[in-house]
């Protein structure tokens, strides 16, 4: 079993390395690995499977048993087809007078939260937003929405009533009057077979006839997806999806599924609680992320605003400089383990997992008693520990030689890590995709 | 509503599919269980296992195999807390959106119908509309609420329910907290603080700590229940929103994973919809 399919890929790619040559019964395995680590994803199971017999299938029509490198290219596949599975970016479309949004979706899906997002998004490309607490059901959902509208300064249509498919045709009728240009209404989240409420959102629907019809999604979403997405596609048409709650640390395989039954596009996903953590959707990105493998390119972007300049610049010099040593290495753990913020980001480079086990905190103990029992000198310069100098250091912290060898190892991944995050700052793909 | 009825609604399609399943002899027959297992959610990995641990049993007995394997799953020890000492303290966790406010509510209809004198604190003093939302319910179900405002430390909050508590003698003290992704380690501090506060304040408190899920979550919610575990230690799961299609089977990797019982199920958004977890019921309604 392995966690992601950056595991999985390295596993096929050994088999292959092993024989110089990919055979059927091993190209049948490599499939089934990755079909397990979707699975892991979120990846509903049907779309799985025909994600991975595509797949295959194209690997064969490629000549990959011919290939230099089979488990590049099986890799290469796989990342293509996902991100061309999951679209382009697509911007809203906003057409009538006023434009509206209807956003929907289950019960604490995130809806209310993306509607001040997305006004605050709009109003910062210029137009007119206007917000409209149409959840009469939710306890306290009015004053959610009205208290979050207030302190971001935005418009909302303040009348109560107790019907959602008035509240709407009234809101839009007190829009026309005020000249606001985007409607959004906010709807109570529903049970997509909740036949009753389903109806009421119809309603809704043919009265305000928004030009977006969204459904307001949970990254986490499990295998229902299919189900959810579908129903109310079925229902109400959508003409997208927003995904949220991706700065959590699920895999967001709910995507590829939600998009596969219903053939619409992934228009944003939310990042955070904060009204201005809404994306467009990045494809390759969260290709990478469904698939497990590290994404240099966010984790840059978010690192570039969390990381003090000139805290960065002055590492970054060190680093170009090659100076870093254990003993940086070690504030450099402290620090990242202290910048909350950041922890959450490190699992997403490569070789981040290694990185987050060195942040543990038995592991740091160790780490630091090790690079205590070094002489500066040996700090500066891994290079000279040889044989003798390593059993001196064990010796001295408690620990072995393999504990030593294995933290020398792991600092010139993170040193190399490191000048790539900074020192060159790739802003193409994971060579993964390469 | 009965669990059996509740739940079948729900279930039908599943155990149709596997009722049908059982009527041929088909050589696909444990891939096909298999991914039935998968598709409600309990993981490919735990899924593997429940389908390889049937291929010792001839085809007739699968169901009954599968059904003794999980009722042997989840029927932890259930600690019973007969003698506790009131105030009962109940903290409920959970990540954005899940339901933890609703549970507390249906919670509280639940305890006060059965006598109990309950009291609400809302440690959920970040999002806004919280407040109203707990004190609304509060009012629904004839329960009591301390009050607190936006931004007050949720600690602190905690720690004048517990005062609050003591003072006017009630039963049962339902905490709501801010819901909060397992991957924000600030958040999961501030959560750290609430439980040490209120151990502080009495050893035996709170008595419960549950993480409520919602029922639709794929596999993210092992990771939930690892990170909510590791940084509080939980008592039990509530698993919300199974009125839904879901299947909410990543409750059983929970419980194989970690060994946490799961105590009550959220069936709906009435206040009378959360019933408590019967392991032989559960796994009934998932088949029958
Ligand atoms: N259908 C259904 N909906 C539920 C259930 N439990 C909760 N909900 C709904 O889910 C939505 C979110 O519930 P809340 O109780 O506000 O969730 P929460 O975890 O407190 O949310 P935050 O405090 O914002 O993190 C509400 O619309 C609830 O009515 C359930 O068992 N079934
Ligand atoms: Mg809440």
């Amino acid at each position: 079993m392995f966690e992601n399919l950056t595991e999985g890929i390295k596993n096929i790619a050994k088999s292959f390395r092993g024989r110089g040559k990919l055979k059927e019964s091993d190209a049948k395995r490599g499939m089934q690995d990755i079909r397990r680590a979707l699975l892991e994803a979120d990846v509903n199971l049907q779309v799985a499977k025909n994600f991975v017999s595509e797949v295959e299938k194209e690997a064969i029509n490629r000549k990959i048993y011919e290939s230099f490198s089979p488990a590049e290219m099986i890799t290469k596949i796989v990342g293509e087809k996902l991100i061309g599975l999951l679209g382009e970016m697509e911007p809203l479309k906003l057409s009538g007078q006023p434009a509206s949004i209807l956003l929907v979706g289950l019960q604490g899906s995130g809806k209310t939260t993306t509607a001040i997002k997305l006004a605050n998004l709009l109003r910062k490309q210029g137009r007119k937003p206007y917000l409209i607490p149409a959840d009469v059901k939710r306890p306290a959902a009015f004053e959610q929405l009205r208290d979050l509208a207030k302190r971001e300064e935005l418009p909302y249509f303040e009348k109560r009533l107790d019907d959602e498919v008035n509240l709407c045709k009234q809101a839009l009728t007190q829009s026309v009057i005020r000249r606001y240009d985007t409607l959004i209404f906010d709807t109570a989240g529903r049970l997509h077979i909740d036949r009753e409420m389903i109806d009421q959102v119809k309603k809704i629907k043919s009265a305000v006839k928004p030009s977006e019809v969204l459904l307001v999604a949970d990254s986490m979403t499990g295998q229902d997806a299919v189900n959810i997405a579908g129903a109310f596609d079925k229902e109400i048409d959508l003409t997208g999806i927003i995904l949220t709650k991706m700065d959590g640390d699920a895999r967001g395989g709910a995507a590829l599924s939600m998009r596969e039954v219903t053939g619409k596009p992934i228009k944003f996903i939310g990042t955070g609680e904060k009204s201005s953590d809404l994306e467009l959707l990045q494809p390759e990105r969260l290709a990478t992320r469904i698939l497990g493998m590290g994404d240099i390119k966010t984790l840059q972007e978010k690192a570039e605003k969390v990381i003090e300049k000139e805290q960065a610049e002055e590492f970054q010099k060190k680093i170009k400089e090659a100076k870093l040593d254990l003993e940086d290495f070690l504030n450099q753990i402290k620090q990242l383990k202290r910048m909350g913020p950041i922890e959450d980001l490190v699992e997403m480079l490569p070789g981040g997992q290694d990185l987050k086990k060195l942040m543990d905190e038995k592991q740091l103990v160790q780490t630091e008693a090790i690079i205590q029992s070094m002489t500066p000198e040996e700090r500066r310069n891994t290079k000279m520990l040889n044989a003798s100098r390593k059993r001196r250091i064990a010796a001295g912290s408690g620990t072995s030689v393999q504990d030593i060898n294995q933290l020398i190892k792991e600092y010139n991944m993170v040193k190399k890590l490191m000048k790539q995050m900074m020192g060159r700052g790739p802003s193409t793909l994971p060579p993964f995709f390469r | 509503m009965g669990l059996t009825e509740a739940l079948t609604k729900t279930r039908s399609r599943f155990s149709n599919r596997i009722r049908n399943l059982l009527g041929k002899r088909d050589p696909n027959l444990l891939s096909e269980i298999e991914a039935l297992l998968i598709q409600s959610d309990i993981g490919v990995f735990a899924s593997e296992q429940l389908t390889n641990a049937l291929e010792r049993s001839s085809p007739s007995e699968y169901y009954q195999q599968l059904e003794k394997e999980l009722t042997h799953l989840l029927n932890l020890k259930n600690e019973e807390t007969q003698d506790q000492k009131p105030p009962v303290v109940e903290l409920y966790v959970g990540v954005n959106g899940v339901g933890k406010t609703t549970t507390i509510g249906k919670r509280g209809y639940m305890l006060i119908k059965g006598g109990e004198k309950v009291l609400f604190a809302s440690g959920d003093t970040y999002r806004t509309g919280a407040l109203q939302q707990l004190r609304q319910w509060a009012e629904e179900i004839g329960a009591d609420v301390i009050e607190s405002h936006y931004g007050a430390d949720p600690a602190s909050v905690a720690y004048d329910g517990v005062d609050a508590a003591l003072a006017r003698d009630v039963d049962y003290l339902l905490i709501d907290t801010a819901g909060r992704l397992h991957t924000k380690r600030n958040l999961m501090e501030e959560m750290k603080k609430i439980k040490r506060v209120l151990s502080n304040k009495r050893q035996d408190l709170p008595q419960e700590t549950i993480l409520v899920i919602d029922a639709t979550t794929g596999q993210n919610a092992l990771q939930q229940a690892k990170s909510f575990n590791d940084a509080i230690g939980l008592s039990g799961v509530t698993l919300a929103k199974l009125d839904g299609t879901a299947k909410g089977g990543i409750a059983i990797a929970i419980v194989k994973e970690l060994g946490i019982p799961v105590k009550f199920l959220g069936i709906g958004e009435s206040r009378e919809d959360l019933i408590p977890f019967i392991a032989d019921d559960f796994i009934k309604a998932l088949f029958e």
